[in-house]
């Protein structure tokens, strides 16, 4: 077999993947929406409806027929973007989600991007020292990251560094002077602000975000310091290093020219889960600082019942995280020739 | 032995944390000749070599006397081994599927150990690279170049180690058990590569193994190690010569073709060979 059909036939197994993926996750999603003990039709009528409204509606959801039936309707809805109205904002769901989603991109690529920027060097630096108190330093530091209550960090920075010293915007996505002043585009309030030339809202926005961003990054980061630490002391214990020291590099030429690039691979597939779970949204941080995102939108659905959009909202995280995968497999040929 | 170029005297190496000494008082000098090291496993042999090139993490190295031709080795800074290492002294390692980094062009490995050294192009370092493949014998030097270790046979892998470790032209080389991970048939082949350019450059050569026939076909003289010491030294050519019960023990220990069925013969350790100096 040649070399460009063997990679044809990866990139056709791969979409294959994804195709049976995806349809795995319609099914869940689809069960979710039909055995969930919320009544969609006593949803629609209320409680006080006649019986034949009742059985109307019921029909017109197309609950008489059988199920798999129903989940065919399912899936042509889903394919012609039809993800049904939400009961509780009376909107299409896709409407409310395309509102809620930008926000939490925003933050969670602004936190992905802190804790990644600081999990990388801080595992390195850990590995590279390990078992001397730079380690132990990182150590204590990223377990402070992973087992602090992000809510209770929330309120305590907001406290130290909104209340009293002032150094940042509190709750919200800008200053409530500003807000309604940028036509939204994109909904990304950072891209809209500098489209339209408003650097005020602009930077009332930055400083709103770079608190929970820095928070959540922190977070995040515990998780990536500990991997990138186990990856590197990995790659620090091969022979390829030694190989690299004998030929007169220094250390820090070995760690970096040939032992880190080497862990390439495993950082983005732990980074991308990370980021993936962050655009899930951050409830507890989305509470705490008001932040209009995908978190608060699906646990307000969950609480009060809207199936159709608990339903939508699944199935947007799930494409994320099957995203995701594919960023980190299209990146893993890319670093990687052995894949190739 | 013209000049000599290796000195050592009363080595001796601890490694972090251990109870004793891993090599106690080893003394030796070398020429521009071939140095055979033979010794069980953990007898020491391999960390006389990485600490010669001083990479020996967490180890302690003492020595009376640990000179490399005109430089003190204990004396020199971190800074000044770098300018050693790969220059003045290289080693090949054991395995080219492990030694070499999966993820880094064949070639461009090869060429990172001149464009360390010398002051030049990408290009200089490249042909430099190329020149050095073909003198390992790789015939299709160029298509080899832009190879990943994963595409190459261990034959191959070994040569391009070789070429590597030669490239900047060192006084010395220490071969780490150069063949162990080959087969049969290519090890001859790199072994004959490696001794044909050690002896046109009149490269040091010290050969850890654990193989005497190779040793004694390779190599001008053969250190025994036991323990952390080296219990003999004999040229090579007078290897069945030996007089110490541990060499001769070796010896009897090889099986031989046509030498009949009967169980070969076990090596009797006697603690006094853990005191004695040769």
């Amino acid at each position: 077999m040649s070399l460009r059909r063997i990679r044809f036939y990866g990139a056709a197994g791969q979409i294959g993947t994804i195709a049976v993926t995806l349809l795995g996750l319609l099914l869940l999603t689809f069960f979710i929406g039909r055995l969930m003990p919320a009544d969609p039709v006593r949803a629609i009528v209320g409680e006080d409806a006649t019986r034949e409204t009742y059985e109307q509606v019921y029909r017109s959801l197309g609950l008489d027929r059988p199920l798999w039936e129903q989940f065919f309707y399912y899936l042509g809805d889903v394919f012609t973007g039809n993800f049904g109205t939400s009961i509780r904002t009376g909107q299409p769901v896709i409407q409310d989600i395309l509102h809620v989603m930008p926000a939490t991109i925003e933050l969670a690529t602004f936190a992905i991007l802190i804790g990644a920027g600081l999990g990388v060097p801080l595992g390195v630096l850990a590995a590279v020292n390990k078992d001397r108190w730079p380690d132990h330093v990182v150590r204590v530091f990223s377990l402070f990251g992973h087992s602090m209550p992000i809510f209770w960090t929330g309120m305590i920075a907001l406290i130290v560094f909104y209340a009293h010293l002032g150094l940042v915007g509190g709750s919200g996505r800008m200053d409530q002077f500003y807000i309604g002043l940028v036509e939204e585009r994109t909904g990304f309030l950072l891209i809209d602000s500098l489209v339209a030339g408003e650097m005020d809202v602009f930077w009332s926005a930055v400083n709103h975000i770079i608190l929970p961003a820095a928070l959540l990054g922190y977070s995040s980061s515990a998780y990536i310091t500990r991997m990138t630490r186990s990856f590197m002391l990995d790659q620090l214990g091969q022979e390829y290093v030694t190989t690299a020291r004998v030929k007169g590099l220094s250390r820090s030429q070995t760690i970096w020219q040939h032992a880190f690039i080497n862990i390439r691979v495993q950082l983005v597939t732990i980074i991308a889960l990370a980021y993936g779970s962050l655009l899930e949204g951050a409830v507890l941080i989305e509470t705490v600082f008001a932040w209009p995102g995908f978190g608060q939108y699906l646990t307000s659905n969950l609480i009060t019942g809207d199936m159709n959009a608990v339903m939508t909202c699944v199935l947007i995280v799930g494409i994320i995280f099957i995203g995701l995968n594919l960023l980190s497999d299209v990146l893993y040929r890319i670093f990687d020739p052995r894949t190739r | 032995m013209e000049k000599t170029i290796l000195e050592v005297e009363n080595l001796r190496i601890r490694y972090g944390g251990a109870p004793t000494d891993a090599v106690r008082g080893v003394s030796f000098t070398l020429g521009r000749e071939r140095l055979g090291i033979v010794g069980e496993s953990g007898s020491g042999k391999s960390t006389v070599g990485r600490a010669l090139l001083r990479l020996l993490p967490g180890a302690t190295i003492t020595a009376d006397r640990l000179r490399f031709a005109e430089l003190d080795l204990p004396s020199l800074s971190e800074k000044e081994m770098l300018k050693v290492r790969g220059r003045r002294m290289s080693m090949i390692l054991q395995d080219p599927k492990f030694s070499l980094n999966p993820i880094r062009r064949v070639g461009d490995q090869v060429a990172e150990t001149y464009l360390r050294h010398f002051r030049c192009s990408k290009a200089e370092a490249r042909d430099k690279a190329l020149a050095m493949l073909e003198a390992v014998k790789i015939r299709d030097s160029k298509r080899v170049y832009d190879q990943y270790p994963h595409e190459i046979s261990g034959g191959m892998g070994q040569r391009v180690m070789i070429a590597m470790m030669l490239l900047a032209d060192p006084d010395l080389v220490i071969a780490d058990e150069p063949t162990s991970a080959l087969d049969v048939t290519v090890r001859l082949q790199v072994l004959n590569i490696l001794d044909g350019l050690v002896r046109d450059r009149g490269i040091g050569l010290i050969m850890i193994s654990h193989d005497l026939n190779l040793v004694r076909n390779f190599c001008d003289r053969v250190l025994i190690m036991y323990a952390g010491r080296i219990v003999e030294t004999l040229a090579a050519a007078d290897l069945d010569k030996a007089k110490h019960p541990y060499t001769r023990g070796l010896l009897a220990a090889q099986p031989r073709i046509g030498g009949g069925r009967a169980p070969l013969a076990v090596l009797d350790r006697r603690p006094e060979w853990l005191e004695e100096i040769a």
